[in-house]
């Protein structure tokens, strides 16, 4: 995020006069939406603001909100908003991205810009499946995912784009899914982050990959699974009945019973954004015996890469400006004149 | 070779080879320095292998440097060297063929010992018994030489013998009578954190040059003077082409009015473009090593879409990464200098040579029909306004450009004359700060790809109040931008692209005859850094009567409008390339004339009489081996009568 002078928009402000072309009933309508509803929460100004995209479904985002947009090639938004950043740190730029274009064609790419760690906010839209290209499976889809290109199911197994994140070293690392009533606040905890903040928005595909996030995501009864964090506060989860807590003896985290709310009691550790220990351990939490953790798991910021290269510039330019016919001359140089050509 | 200081060559062919941990393109660049210096004309070809350290003794870790200089315009690295230096028994092998019948050979014997000569796979020594009858030798040991000078500085055997190539630069500072003084300097500044080696070196050099001012050798070692060339006056300075294009981007981006933004990625040969920029942050030049090819040109479409001048850089491989990018810079009519240093052959083919074989990938090499200015340097100091023109179209017209130069511009060196940064016109870049047109209902509008006079299109920065609109690779209805794939917007859209660039022609000076007449029975159609040999060997063939001519073109990409009618006032198109063929057919394509090809894809530019021949068997006539042996150095470097007054 950038220090910008407040504006004063509403919803409406940040919506285009384009019509909006995912599948009725995508994932995408619902993130679109909490975005639209953030940005005039964070004073954002549209003029200001600029949505980056690669190629997918996901990718159509910036046709949708009212701000600058560049919709780019498939992979390498990371590339462009660098080169963005890099020749105005002014601007308040957000990239949008998939499973496949970020993880897949783009993982190169993403890894570099959470190492130089850039102002941005990332949102990859994690569907598990490739949607724009009809159904075949992604990088993020589970072993056995059925689909035209693995008609007895992929092989592969998935990769897991928050510890991707993390081990491209990331300094903020945080996770929603689409229909949540959580996200523009993990939207808002990614503005406030200065550098590279990753989102990974689990994001269903009514079409090709339905319900697959039903586990946490269903609209209904699913509450119990998810484990939303917050700085200070103990990792409790199913309506403070369970929590998370160390076992010592494998080094890594357990789920406990938590009775009457003693949760000090039953050993709940109190969750820390800049423990990034506990962010590897969480964001690897096999779902299932554990709950899907959500919400701000790393927030630990360091300089971001764009606004040092700033400041190096502006000293360069202060200490002196560029002499271009100093230039042009510099090193060993001799004079012909008219008449003799006796070098000097 | 001159064999007497009175009788002054017009122009003198020296190769540096030696060991690739030799020194030699130091010597090299050294020698040229001083050469320059001295107010000679010059031209140099640099060959090293692509190892960085090659297995020492080697044959293919021979690293050599052959410069050209002399008394008259010189624009070739020349055919065969008059002197070879060979600093062990690789070098010699591998550089023999090249020497002048008659030309010196000078050779460290310290260095042709059993182990040495087994690795050039000789099996004698060369230098006993009669196998170099052609050539006058110069054979003592060097090496020895060499640790006798330094001793008193106390270095290591191997760190003595380091200094070597200053000896023999030393030696060669006095066979042409060129001042030591700076080297001197150079040295010192060189080694400022370790005085004793400068001490060390500059000993070394010393001793060479007073071995060839004192010792007695009869025989072949004489001293030459070479006059200074006659030149325009002005202030001058020697100038590689990567310097060259450099310093012509920082100007162009000046010239523009605006900061420059480079994404470039390490590649051979064109990485010295990212080093020179990498130190001139005060000229607003903001360099970024990006993690691939493709980041680099996509960083520097979005400092382009952010109000910045856009510059990548690589060589082929990196070039045919880059393509897809190219193609949205294309689509979105953003400004976008692409640098491509050509090297050789396919995939990594030859990274350390030199080709002209990118042409079909510029001005081809992209999906759909993406149409892209493409511009050719011709030699390094026409590097630096190339740089600059393609800066222009880039600007002017919202469109990226290729900028072609090669292995051999890169890295070759040449006097060049400092040119006043005012004497060139300003093309700054226009904003748009506000709506620019009016809808059905009278309300202004904004239409990011309402298209001007020369149908480009707005730059529109982020950040601009009012002016929010998205861009992107999908096709894009004409005048709003908004997505649209309808078939008549699309023909309309591709239409629109083509007649923009095809129209940057408008904006280019006709293409004009370099040497010779404006029709008649031959020309030679060049492009690139063909130019000197093509150059040389058209004024040679005139020189002897014959009716050829010499067009060489900038703008390979759109061409310039009068160059097919140009062409057709010839019975006979030859286009000399270093590639398969690949003008040729794109003049046979544009104008229905029957050009010829004359190709080489050796790694190595063409010799001048390599094109001679050609132009005697084109034209019918005997070549010069034929009628009388070889042209004489001298008589290649005279300026025609023609050249002055075409």
């Amino acid at each position: 995020m950038n220090d910008m002078t407040p504006v004063q928009t509403t919803l409406k402000d940040w919506e285009t006069d384009q019509e909006v072309r995912w599948c009725p009933g995508c994932g995408d309508y619902a993130i679109l939406k909490a975005v639209q509803r953030t940005l005039p929460q964070l004073n954002a100004d549209p003029a200001k603001t600029v949505f980056v995209s690669g190629i997918g479904c996901s990718s159509r985002f910036p046709y949708y909100v009212e701000s600058y947009g560049f919709h780019t090639i498939h992979g390498r938004a990371p590339a462009f908003v660098t080169g963005i950043k890099l020749a105005n740190p002014e601007l308040d730029v957000w990239m949008v991205t998939g499973d496949g274009d970020g993880m897949s064609i783009g993982g190169n790419h993403t890894m570099h810009i959470l190492r130089r760690n850039i102002d941005v906010q990332i949102l990859l839209f994690n569907n598990e499946i490739y949607g724009l290209t009809k159904g075949q499976y992604s990088p993020t889809s589970r072993q056995g995912t059925k689909s035209p290109s693995a008609p007895g199911g992929s092989i592969d197994r998935p990769a897991q784009p928050c510890a991707f994140a993390l081990g491209s070293g990331a300094r903020f690392v945080a996770r929603g899914f689409d229909v949540s009533k959580n996200l523009p606040d993990v939207l808002k905890a990614a503005h406030a982050h200065r550098g590279a903040a990753f989102v990974e928005i689990f994001q269903n595909c009514i079409v090709y990959n339905k319900d697959v996030f039903n586990d946490f995501a269903a609209p209904k009864g699913a509450e119990d699974q998810q484990l939303w964090l917050e700085d200070g506060q103990p990792m409790l989860f199913a309506k403070g009945t369970k929590g998370l807590a160390r076992d010592v003896e494998n080094m890594t985290l357990k789920v406990v019973d938590v009775v009457d709310g003693d949760w000090e009691g039953a050993g709940v550790m109190v969750h820390d954004v800049k423990n990034r220990t506990l962010a590897h351990m969480l964001v690897e939490l096999p779902f299932g015996p554990f709950p899907m953790a959500l919400g701000v798991i790393y927030d630990d910021p360091r300089p971001a890469y764009d606004a040092v290269v700033a400041e190096e510039m502006s000293k360069a330019r202060t200490a002196k400006a560029g002499n271009l016919g100093a230039l042009l001359s510099k090193g060993q140089t001799w004079t012909v004149d008219g008449t003799a050509q006796d070098p000097i | 070779m001159a064999s007497d200081k009175t009788t002054a060559p017009e122009a003198v062919v020296v190769r540096f080879a030696g060991d690739s941990g030799d020194g030699m393109q130091l010597t090299g660049g050294q020698f040229t320095l001083s050469t320059a210096l001295a107010g000679n004309d010059l031209a140099t070809f640099p060959d090293f292998p692509a190892e960085i350290r090659a297995p020492q003794g080697t044959l293919f870790g021979v690293s050599a440097f052959q410069i050209n200089f002399g008394s008259t315009a010189i624009e070739t690295a020349g055919d065969a060297p008059d002197v070879l230096v060979a600093m062990n028994p690789a070098a010699l092998k591998v550089n023999l063929a090249a020497l002048k019948p008659g030309g010196l050979i000078i050779a460290d014997t310290g260095e042709f010992t059993k182990r040495n000569l087994d690795k050039a796979k000789y099996d004698a020594n060369p230098l006993e018994g009669d196998g170099l009858a052609k050539w006058d030798v110069l054979a003592f040991d060097i090496s020895e030489l060499t640790l006798e000078a330094v001793k008193p500085f106390g270095l290591g055997k191997k760190e003595a013998l380091r200094c070597k190539n200053m000896w023999t630069l030393g030696l060669a500072l006095w066979m042409f009578d060129r001042p030591r003084e700076p080297i001197h300097d150079w040295l010192k500044q060189k080694f400022a954190k370790a005085p004793e080696l400068a001490d060390a070196n500059i000993a070394a050099l010393d001793a060479g040059h007073a071995y060839g001012e004192t010792a007695e050798i009869s025989g072949p070692l004489k001293q030459v003077h070479v006059d200074p060339v006659a030149s325009e006056p002005g202030l001058y300075r020697t100038i590689t082409g990567a310097e060259s294009i450099s310093l012509g981007l920082v100007a162009g981006a000046q010239l523009a009015e605006l900061p420059m933004f480079f994404g470039g990625y390490p590649i051979t040969p064109a990485s010295a473009i990212l080093h020179h920029l990498a130190r001139l942050k005060e000229f607003d030049v903001q360099t970024f090593q990006a993690e691939d090819e493709i980041a680099a040109i996509c960083s520097a479409i979005g400092a382009s879409y952010a109000g910045q001048l856009g510059v990548t850089s690589s060589s082929g491989p990196g070039i045919a990464l880059k393509g897809e990018a190219m193609g949205l810079a294309i689509m979105t009519e953003l400004p976008l200098v692409i640098v491509n240093s050509q090297r050789g052959g396919p995939s990594t083919g030859l990274p350390t040579k030199t080709e002209q074989s990118d042409l079909y990938q510029a001005i081809y090499g992209r999906n759909g029909d993406a149409p892209m200015p493409v511009i050719a340097a011709r030699s390094p100091a026409d590097a630096f306004e190339c740089a600059i023109e393609a800066c222009r179209i880039a600007v002017e017209y919202m469109t990226p450009v290729m900028l072609l130069t090669d292995g051999y511009i890169a890295n070759a060196a040449e006097p060049w004359k400092v040119p006043n940064p005012a004497d060139y016109r300003p093309f700054p870049a226009k904003f748009l700060t506000e709506k620019n047109a009016k809808n059905a209902e009278g309300e202004d509008e904004l239409l990011p790809f309402a298209r001007d006079e020369k149908g480009a299109r707005p730059w529109i920065k982020p950040g601009t109040p009012g002016l929010m609109h998205r861009i992107g690779g999908i096709e894009k209805a004409q005048g709003t931008g908004h997505i649209d794939y309808s078939p008549d917007n699309h023909q309309a859209m591709t239409d629109a692209r083509k007649s923009k660039v095809d129209g940057v022609a408008n904006s280019i000076p006709d293409q004009d005859v370099c040497l010779g007449n404006e029709s008649g029975k031959l020309v030679l159609v060049g492009w690139g850094s063909t130019y000197g040999p093509i150059h040389q060997a058209v004024r040679r063939a005139r020189k002897r009567g014959l009716d050829v001519s010499h067009v060489h073109v900038r703008n390979v990409w759109p061409l310039p409008k009068n160059l097919g009618d140009l062409l057709k006032g010839f019975d006979k198109v030859l286009v000399p390339e270093m590639n398969a063929g690949q003008f040729k057919t794109v003049l046979r394509d544009q104008y229905l004339v029957d050009a010829q090809p004359l190709t080489k894809t050796s790694g190595q530019p063409f010799a001048i009489a390599e094109i001679e021949d050609a132009i005697c068997d084109a034209l019918g006539e005997p070549r010069p081996s034929q009628i009388g042996g070889e042209v004489d150095v001298n008589e290649t470097q005279l300026p025609s009568p023609e050249a002055a007054n075409p």
